[in-house]
């Protein structure tokens, strides 16, 4: 296939129905961001190690950079920028400012989404489970140490945790 | 309300976890074009010819420029940093290769075309004959006699040739134990999340050249771009507000922003450029990667008496922007670190090789010379019999010597190294672990318990020091207050935070002076347009300088708020106290006056004191009277599985003392970064080239990166012992993680080993290295 051949998709973006003639080539990541001016997903290595791309279609975490804008006809894809919309932050946003999870930035919206999707199959995580769940991601600034506990105190472990001390 | 020492949320946060930053991919301008650049896939080839035609003529294609094609329009890339007295070759970096390629990633051809994926297309139209010509890859074949040199005009391969201080033969002689050692700090690829990334928009009608960067220091790129690009100064923008992380990689200044400004200034249309990640790897610099000889002298009932220390260290193929500064000065004059070693020499060669270039990596040469201390403190007490906490405690610089001389002429400002260091062992339980270590072993187990009691030199720092030191800057910082008729108030300095979370943490040193909400300060940074001058952000310095500059510019502002004040209440200006943001009569509180008030004044000027100018603003340039040191102690457990090689941290306790902090947890995060940093050093991550000079671990996949699931939750804390000799106390935290994690996990590996005579383990501590020591430590026996 030569690279100017153009597809036609049809697909749901944070709610709203997108329509699109794109290069076959395209990847997802491209797509949400230059077409779409979705820039809050990042491209951190664009072979699906870092994970800083991962957006949600269907529900399901997804390295953006490594999937065709093509795949996706009739998919629902869903953003960093689609958690809170317009409205208020999501409890694992608000756990990421409170427990100081980001520094940079950059590497944040893979980690929001792979973490969202991780809570919904898991609600009650253990430490080493979120541990486990988050090793997929790359994060050079943090350490981790306060994404593991902002995931925590999302799930709602944390307060648990302090209940049963007290 | 006290904000100093207040854990405050980031006002970065709200932007950043809803995907709207502003970092330099996400600029996006009509017109705009794409950039890619061609890198040389061999380590050092003579270029015959390039040909271009059908790259020029393929669709999308709008330019395509080799080395001969920007001639007199872009020029060299200049080093930055030129340590005296070192007989250095200063060999500038072409920003396209013309007659020679020297390492794997050096650019070639520069594509410009109407979308990423056309010009990078283009690059494989592109056909470029090489003559091949013998690669050298490490450092002490580069310095073999015979060896293929790098550069004709630098023999021997030798970039450079720095030494400080003396240790007579004498010391040595006459030592009661001499314990000599070879460490190797292994290359290092930086990787912040974002990689490098450039875009330039040029106003033909003005002159005026924006590019958006991702720079830690945008007034040096835009000083260093002005000469290499020929475009006066004050006709440059250089704009970095998010940055996604540097780690000392974001310093330089690489020909790929150059040749992106090059392209929009001759093209007439704005042009975007974003490496890679394998360009990230091939073409961005390296860290570390050093070969240390040491000596030590000490006597039998552990006192340590003099150090001598040997550095060949790999520059790569050019001399990048400030890297002749980490193997010499950052590195070699904190080689005795903590302790009060009586003497010490330190000799420095820097080597070309046909490698990318190194420059400062996080902690940049004070990682290095943590390391090759706190091993060999360890060694030395293992060769005299003794613990090696003792031998710490023996030696650390005591608390009533502040300040204290060191042998390689720093004066280290104040500290209480002892308290750190029983802290850290009271809150792992030192005794209890040695304890639990001779019954396990018993049981087949191996744990280690390994210390580092680390010192670092941050802040930079004097300017008459970097001027001394060679570096081509100033190393003060800027600040300006403004404060707006409402009250409300803008800060404007000279670091350039990228994830260090000074937005934050300046508001609150602003809004702690002025008792106002954090909420009502803006703090700006990372754009030349808007700030006078800076010099960034590298070395732990923006909240020991910065941040000095901007509590100087705040008194200054609440002092002249304060004439205008007593002026309104109509008492004398010394009679006027300020606090939580109202000025006061002293004995008289009901003659007062709000901060909001008397800006308001101070704007209006109906009533101004006689000869007192209107509006409210002030601006400091902070010159720091010295380095600051900050210090600490972690201690990290480990458990290796003799029969796998692999090593498990069990727990990580760090206590660090930065000073006065600001936003402890802020601070804290800083230190969890580090502390990964460091481990991945020790543990992972190392690049590792062919004997061809061709980089084997080039992408993600091939170079391990510190993961979640290896570690514990950190325990961390800090003592506080503030700067003597700036304004807020402060010291600086963002490399004290990565400076003393490494050894306290290599002393922790090697102490568990030491049933199995182990000594000593190359890093990174892959399982086999682990294996083969285990195997040759059984064989030693």
């Amino acid at each position: 296939m030569e690279p100017q051949d153009r597809v036609r998709v049809q697909l749901t973006v944070n709610g709203s129905e997108v329509s699109r003639l794109v290069e076959a080539r395209r990847t997802l990541a491209d797509f949400l961001r230059d077409d779409l001016g979705l820039r809050g997903t990042h491209t951190g290595c664009e072979q699906g190690v870092c994970g800083a791309c991962t957006v949600l279609v269907d529900g399901v975490a997804m390295r953006s950079c490594l999937t065709f804008a093509a795949q996706l006809d009739g998919a629902a894809v869903q953003t960093v920028e689609g958690l809170a919309g317009d409205g208020d932050l999501t409890p694992l946003q608000e756990a990421f400012r409170r427990r100081h999870a980001l520094q940079c930035g950059y590497c944040t919206p893979g980690f929001l989404m792979t973490a969202t999707e991780f809570l919904r199959e898991n609600p009650s995580p253990s430490e080493q489970e979120i541990r486990t769940a988050l090793s997929g991601q790359i994060c050079r600034c943090t350490g981790y140490e306060n994404i593991v506990q902002a995931v925590r105190e999302a799930a709602g472990t944390l307060q648990a945790d302090q209940r049963r001390q007290a | 309300m006290p904000l100093i020492g207040v854990p405050h949320k980031r006002v970065e946060d709200p932007r950043l976890i809803t995907g709207r930053g502003r970092y330099t991919d996400d600029v996006r301008l009509p017109g705009m074009l794409h950039a890619a650049i061609l890198r040389s896939p061999r380590a050092h080839a003579r270029i015959e010819a390039i040909d271009v035609a059908a790259a020029r003529s393929a669709a999308g294609v709008v330019a395509v420029y080799t080395g001969r094609d920007i001639a007199g329009k872009v020029g060299p890339i200049p080093t930055a940093w030129l340590p005296p007295d070192s007989d250095i070759k200063a060999t500038a970096h072409p920003a396209l290769a013309t007659d020679t390629v020297r390492y794997a990633g050096d650019g070639v051809a520069l594509v410009v075309a109407e979308s990423a994926a056309a010009a990078r297309d283009a690059l494989d139209l592109i056909r470029v004959s090489y003559e091949p010509l013998p690669a050298v890859v490490e450092q002490a074949d580069a310095m073999r006699e015979g060896a293929p040199l790098v550069h004709a005009d630098a023999p021997g391969n030798i970039a450079f040739h720095w030494k400080a201080g003396q240790v007579s033969d004498a010391v040595f002689s006459g030592a009661e134990v001499v314990v000599r050692h070879t460490f190797r700090q292994q290359r290092l690829i930086p990787n912040p999340m974002e990689p490098r990334a450039a875009v330039a928009q040029y106003d033909r009608a003005t002159g005026d050249l924006t590019l958006w960067a991702t720079s830690q220091n945008p007034h040096i790129h835009r000083v260093l771009l002005s000469g290499v690009l020929g475009i006066p100064e004050h006709r440059l923008r250089v704009v970095s507000v998010d940055v996604g992380g540097g780690f000392g990689a974001k310093i330089a200044c690489y020909p790929d922003e150059a040749l992106t400004a090059f392209a929009a200034m001759s093209l007439g249309r704005p042009v975007k450029w974003t490496e890679t990640r394998t360009e990230h790897f091939l073409a961005t610099t390296h860290g570390r990667d050093m070969v240390i000889d040491v000596e030590l002298a000490g006597r039998r009932e552990g006192t340590l008496e003099a150090i001598r220390v040997r550095n060949i260290a790999n520059m790569g193929a050019y001399l990048s922007t400030a890297a002749p500064g980490v193997p010499t000065i950052l590195f070699g004059l904190i080689v005795t670190g903590a302790y009060t070693f009586e003497h010490a020499a330190v000799d420095v060669y820097g080597i070309f090789t046909n490698t990318t270039p190194t420059d400062a990596y996080r902690g940049a040469g004070r990682p290095e010379a943590t390391y090759l201390v706190e091993r060999m403190v360890d060694l030395f007490a293992r060769e005299i019999g003794m613990d090696p906490i003792e031998v710490r405690r023996k030696n650390l610089v005591r608390p009533e010597a502040f300040p204290y001389p060191s042998a390689l002429g720093l004066s280290y400002d104040s500290g209480n190294y002892q308290r750190a260091l029983e802290q850290a062992l009271a809150t792992v339980d030192y005794l209890g672990l040695r304890r639990e270590q001779a019954a396990l072993r018993g049981h087949g187990r191996y744990i280690g318990i390994g210390c580092s009691s680390y010192v670092e030199i941050s802040g930079l720092g004097p300017s008459e020091v970097a001027g001394a030191v060679g570096f081509q800057g100033g190393l003060w910082e800027s600040a300006n207050i403004r404060v707006h008729p409402s009250g409300k108030v803008t800060v404007f300095t000279g670091g350039s935070p990228h994830g260090q979370g000074e937005e934050t943490t300046f508001a609150q040193i602003v809004a702690d002076r002025f008792g106002i909400p954090i909420a009502d300060v803006e703090v700006v940074h990372g754009d030349t347009a808007r700030i006078a001058m800076g010099w960034g952000t590298y070395g732990s310095r923006t909240t020991a300088v910065g941040g000095s500059a901007i509590a100087v510019a705040a008194d200054r502002v609440i002092d002249k708020g304060r004439k205008i004040a007593a002026h309104m209440l109509e008492a004398a200006e010394d009679d006027v106290e300020f606090a939580q943001g109202t000025y006061q009569v002293r004995g008289a509180p009901e003659r007062s006056e709000t901060f909001q008030a008397v800006t308001l004044q101070a704007y209006l000027a109906w009533n101004l004191p006689e000869g007192l100018e209107p509006s409210l603003e002030a601006a400091a340039y902070y010159n720091p009277s010295n380095f600051t040191f900050p210090f600490g102690t972690h201690v990290a457990v480990v458990e290796v599985d003799p029969e796998t090689g692999d090593v498990k941290l069990l727990r990580y306790v760090a206590v660090d003392d930065c000073g006065t902090v600001i936003n402890p947890m802020i601070a804290e995060g800083q230190v969890h970064g580090g502390i990964v940093q460091g481990i991945g050093q020790a543990l992972w991550e190392g690049a590792i080239y062919s004997a061809e000079g061709q980089l084997l671990t080039g992408s993600l996949l091939d170079y391990p990166m510190p993961k979640a699931r290896f570690f514990p939750t950190f325990e961390t804390a800090f003592t506080e012992t503030p700067a003597p000799h700036n304004p807020l106390g402060a010291k600086g935290i963002g490399e004290t993680g990565t400076i003393a994690a490494t050894p306290a996990i290599i002393n922790a590996v090697v102490d568990a080993l030491q049933p199995f005579g182990v000594g000593d383990l190359a890093m990174p501590l892959w399982p086999e290295r682990v294996l083969q020591a285990i195997e040759a430590g059984r064989d030693g026996r």
